[in-house]
């Protein structure tokens, strides 16, 4: 029991993946937001969420992937890490939220080191459920100032084109 | 002018301990070549000595200069950083804590301890220590002192009299302070003891004969029993080296409170130190009061108490007149929820009183809430005249303070932090500003040297001028050790306030030699670094040889400001409004165009250059021209420029969030609000958006070759 988490998955670009759930705060849809000046394309900008000022990234353009017009249905996903000293919340912009799953660790598989453009430090491993194969994301990472607004600028090829 | 400084002590203590945590958290992370965290280190340390410099803690001071040294070389790289002396330092640590404790509760602390510390620094810094014996020495002092082969064994017989614990001391209290130079076994004589029928339970018939075997002096000794001199007869005799009794005395504590037991046992000793063990006591006699506080300094370490949340002295009319106000408002809130209870259009007329008087209340509640803050800077200027009083005996200089505008109210949070930047700019003034005596008269000056510290409103902000009329800085040495010390190119062009700033980069000194008042380099990067962290910013001003000026601006409060609100594309921007000069629109025969990009737009007698917001964060905007648009001009640090923006909307006040919370700092914008309809909107900061223009209309000259580079 205790070796089981629950991952809530989310669809992007008709990859399926997953997050701690513990570390999900809301999901909402998306609302218009305050841009931030002179920052890079994935970074949409800035949202009151109840008094606090909130980020929203969008993980398709973080993670390279063109990024798809906004409507009714654009989902944001508001993260926050639970236990760190430095409390972060950011908001994720996805195409649809999908499931709640349970995930023993031993079923985690690494993932690949290679041959992806997500940017491997953000990835935790790789689960199956019956046919489908759902990525897992690392939220220590994820939820890291450094790592999430550090963009590898040796891949411009995605990016430049948005 | 007498002022009362113990009244700042307490926000010492506070801040000491805070800097003592951060150092003994950042010592235990430190690793090789961590420059950050041993800055951080050395800056704790610096404050703590300069604060106690302050407040004339002089074993404090002393004690920190050590360590401080020590930092110092680790630091410049001068020293490796091995773990024994990172024991060291922590051990240090542990007694400066021991030191303030002392401070705070108003007790003798355990000399010995810091003693044995300070000496292992001195011998560290002279690299006589090898490090191993430094990792024994550290984990228990006591330990050095046995493998110590200078160790003597002492010899001392301790007969009081017998009022002696009548007046307030405790034998148990010396035996323990004892204990702690070395390792002791003490032998009671009970000779003396009257029959339970003649025993008067106030008095004391014991005397003792104590064996010490300890790397101490004669003096150390004394100095323990100095409170009870008149009131015993002592006699300290050192037996010969190596007859002690090595072995047994390994066990010193265990040893002192059997032999304290057994008197016990004994169940005739009336002494109040042994009957506090054997409670209740013998004799039925209630136990003699004791005006000597209970705790030894030495047996007891207090808990270490966490910091606590700061508090602040408001004034009961004060707080009566936000009850008033608070009645008021409830009253305003009960007639409007009335109003909306049936409302229909005939009552318009009572709701619009009725918000008007809600908009008056929330007014005048919230200037009471923000009053509830202000102070004046008095209480960060009455340090002063004692610092330089003391700085001025140190140095040889003469000084004179003078204090202005001392009524001038700051927000307490600002004034809180403000002051140990001002303790280092004072420092510095006196130590590198103000010129030796003899140099004075030989440049035609008055003796006596002036410092000036000044606070005044300008606008929303405050201002706090620190003055001298000493020898200025000194430019050619400045860039040098700029030069030096790899900071900027030997063949760079730097104006002068360019080279004054690089006095705020970490690490620079020009002064020859290190003095505990200042010149390590430390102290003006940490102000700096405070008031930025206030949101304020600091100047210089020098001329050389006629004094220097230190500006410090900073905004009066941290939480609430007046903005002017103005579109551009679809964002909405926030101005504050002290940084507004004027607002315009502009006229074409006005507008000049200079090489490159730069349009200067004339203003009376002044050109001032033309910053599009669009350009500058690369957004859509309905004017791209210059000609007819609406210009605000902003002033900063001394600099006009005029901001072109589609719309100038209402101005209000917004409270300030900070975007560092869950996202980092933006160029050119100092924090973000919540609007009205609930929408974000950016707060512009204006120095940070000259200098970003500035910046790129250098690099615009700079690159003229390839101009595609700097244009958005």
């Amino acid at each position: 029991m205790e070796n089981e988490q629950e991952y809530l998955t989310f669809l992007l670009n008709n990859e399926e993946f997953g997050i701690d759930i513990l570390c999900v705060q809301e999901i909402r849809v998306w609302s218009s937001v305050t841009e931030l000046p002179n920052k890079p394309e994935y970074i949409k900008g800035v949202i009151n969420l109840r008094g606090v000022i909130i980020p929203i990234i969008d993980l398709r353009q973080r993670f390279g992937i063109p990024p798809l017009e906004y409507d009714e249905q654009t989902v944001t996903i508001i993260l926050k890490n639970p236990s760190a000293e430095k409390q972060m919340v950011v908001g994720i912009v996805v195409d649809a939220v999908s499931e709640v799953y349970k995930f023993n660790q031993t079923s985690i598989r690494k993932a690949p080191e290679f041959g992806s453009q997500i940017d491997t430090c953000f990835l935790k491993g790789l689960a199956s459920v019956e046919e489908k194969l759902v990525i897992l994301l690392e939220t220590q990472t994820l939820l890291n100032q450094e790592d999430l607004y550090s963009f590898n600028q040796t891949e411009p090829v995605e990016e430049s084109h948005v | 002018m007498s002022i009362d400084l113990s009244q700042f002590i307490p926000s010492f203590l506070e801040e000491s301990f805070e800097g003592l945590e951060l150092m003994e958290s950042s010592l235990l992370n430190l690793e090789q070549g961590d420059d950050e965290t041993i800055n951080s280190i050395f800056r704790a340390a610096h404050s703590i000595k300069g604060g106690a410099g302050t407040f004339g803690f002089d074993n404090v001071t002393e004690f920190t200069h050590l360590v401080e040294t020590l930092l110092d070389e680790m630091r410049d790289g001068r020293r490796e950083i091995v773990q024994g002396d990172v024991e060291i330092l922590l051990e240090s640590v542990d007694c400066m804590r021991l030191l303030i404790e002392s401070i705070q509760n108003d007790t003798d602390c355990d000399d010995e301890k810091i003693a044995i510390t300070s000496s292992l620094l001195t011998q560290t810094l002279d690299g006589s220590v090898s490090t191993p014996v430094l990792d024994d020495a550290t984990d228990n002092y006591s330990s050095t002192v046995k493998q110590n082969n200078t160790s003597i064994t002492w010899v001392i017989e301790f007969i009081p009299e017998h009022h002696l614990v009548q007046t307030g001391n405790d034998p148990l209290f010396l035996f323990n302070a004892l204990a702690e130079l070395g390792s002791v076994e003490i032998e009671a004589n009970s000779a003396e003891l009257p029959s339970l029928n003649d025993m008067d339970p106030e008095e004391l018939y014991l005397r003792w004969k104590i064996t010490l075997v300890a790397d101490t002096t004669e003096d150390d000794i004394k100095e323990i029993f100095e409170w009870v001199e008149d009131e015993c007869e002592l006699t300290i005799s050192q037996e010969l080296a190596g007859q002690s009794s090595e072995p047994e005395s390994v066990k010193s504590e265990p040893e002192l409170s059997v032999t304290e037991q057994n008197i016990s046992a004994q169940q005739t000793e009336p002494s109040p130190a042994v009957s506090e063990e054997i409670k209740p006591a013998p004799s039925e006699e209630a136990v003699p009061a004791k005006p000597n506080k209970p705790v030894s300094p030495v047996a007891s370490k207090p808990v270490k108490s966490k910091t606590d949340v700061g508090s602040i002295r408001v004034g009961v009319d004060k707080v009566d007149n936000l009850i008033n106000l608070m009645g008021e408002l409830v009253i305003t809130q009960s007639m409007l929820s009335e109003l909306g209870n049936d409302f229909d259009l005939s009552k318009v007329e009572r709701l619009n009183t009725g918000l008007e008087q809600l908009l008056q209340n929330t007014k005048e509640l919230q200037e009471s809430v923000m009053r509830i803050r202000m102070l004046p800077i008095s209480f960060a200027f009455n340090r002063f005249p004692r610092l330089i009083h003391d700085l001025s005996k140190k140095t040889g200089k003469q000084i004179e303070l003078v204090l202005k505008g001392e009524q001038t109210e700051l927000d307490k949070t600002v004034m809180e932090q403000i002051g140990d930047p001002l303790v280092h700019l004072v420092r510095n003034a006196v130590d590198h500003g103000i010129e030796p005596t003899e140099t004075r008269i030989a440049n035609g000056k008055p003796e006596q040297g002036v410092i000036t510290l000044d606070a005044y409103h300008q606008g929303g902000s405050i201002v706090i001028e620190i003055n001298d009329d000493g020898g200025g800085i000194n430019r050619n040495a400045v860039f040098e050790k700029a030069v030096e010390k790899g900071v900027v190119e030997a063949n760079s062009s730097l104006t002068d306030s360019q080279v004054f700033d690089l006095i705020f980069e970490p690490g620079f000194s020009t002064a020859k030699e290190l003095s505990d008042i200042s010149g390590r380099g430390v102290g003006m990067d940490v102000v700096k670094k405070n008031i930025q962290a206030l949101g304020g910013r600091i100047q210089v001003e020098s001329v050389e040889g006629q004094g220097s000026s230190f500006k410090v601006n900073l905004p009066l409060t941290l939480a609430i400001l007046d903005g002017q609100l103005v579109r551009v594309g679809t964002e909405i921007y926030i101005i504050p409004l002290i940084t507004i000069v004027e607002s315009l629109q502009t006229q074409k025969n006005l507008i000049n165009r200079v090489s490159g990009d730069m349009v200067l737009y004339r203003l009376r007698e002044d050109n001032v250059p033309v910053l599009p917001i669009y350009q500058l964060f690369n957004l859509a905007s309905d004017t791209t021209q210059v000609e007819d648009s609406l210009l605000v001009v902003v002033e900063a640090d001394g600099q006009k420029v005029g901001l072109m923006v589609d719309d100038l909307l209402a101005q209000q006040q917004v409270v300030i969030k900070s975007l560092n919370d869950n996202y980092q700092q933006v160029e050119g914008i100092s924090g973000a609000t919540i609007l009205g309809d609930g929408s974000v909107a950016m707060i512009l900061d204006i120095p940070g958006i000259i200098n970003i223009a500035q910046n790129s209309s250098r690099s615009n000259q700079y690159a003229s070759a390839n101009p595609e580079e700097v244009l958005p």
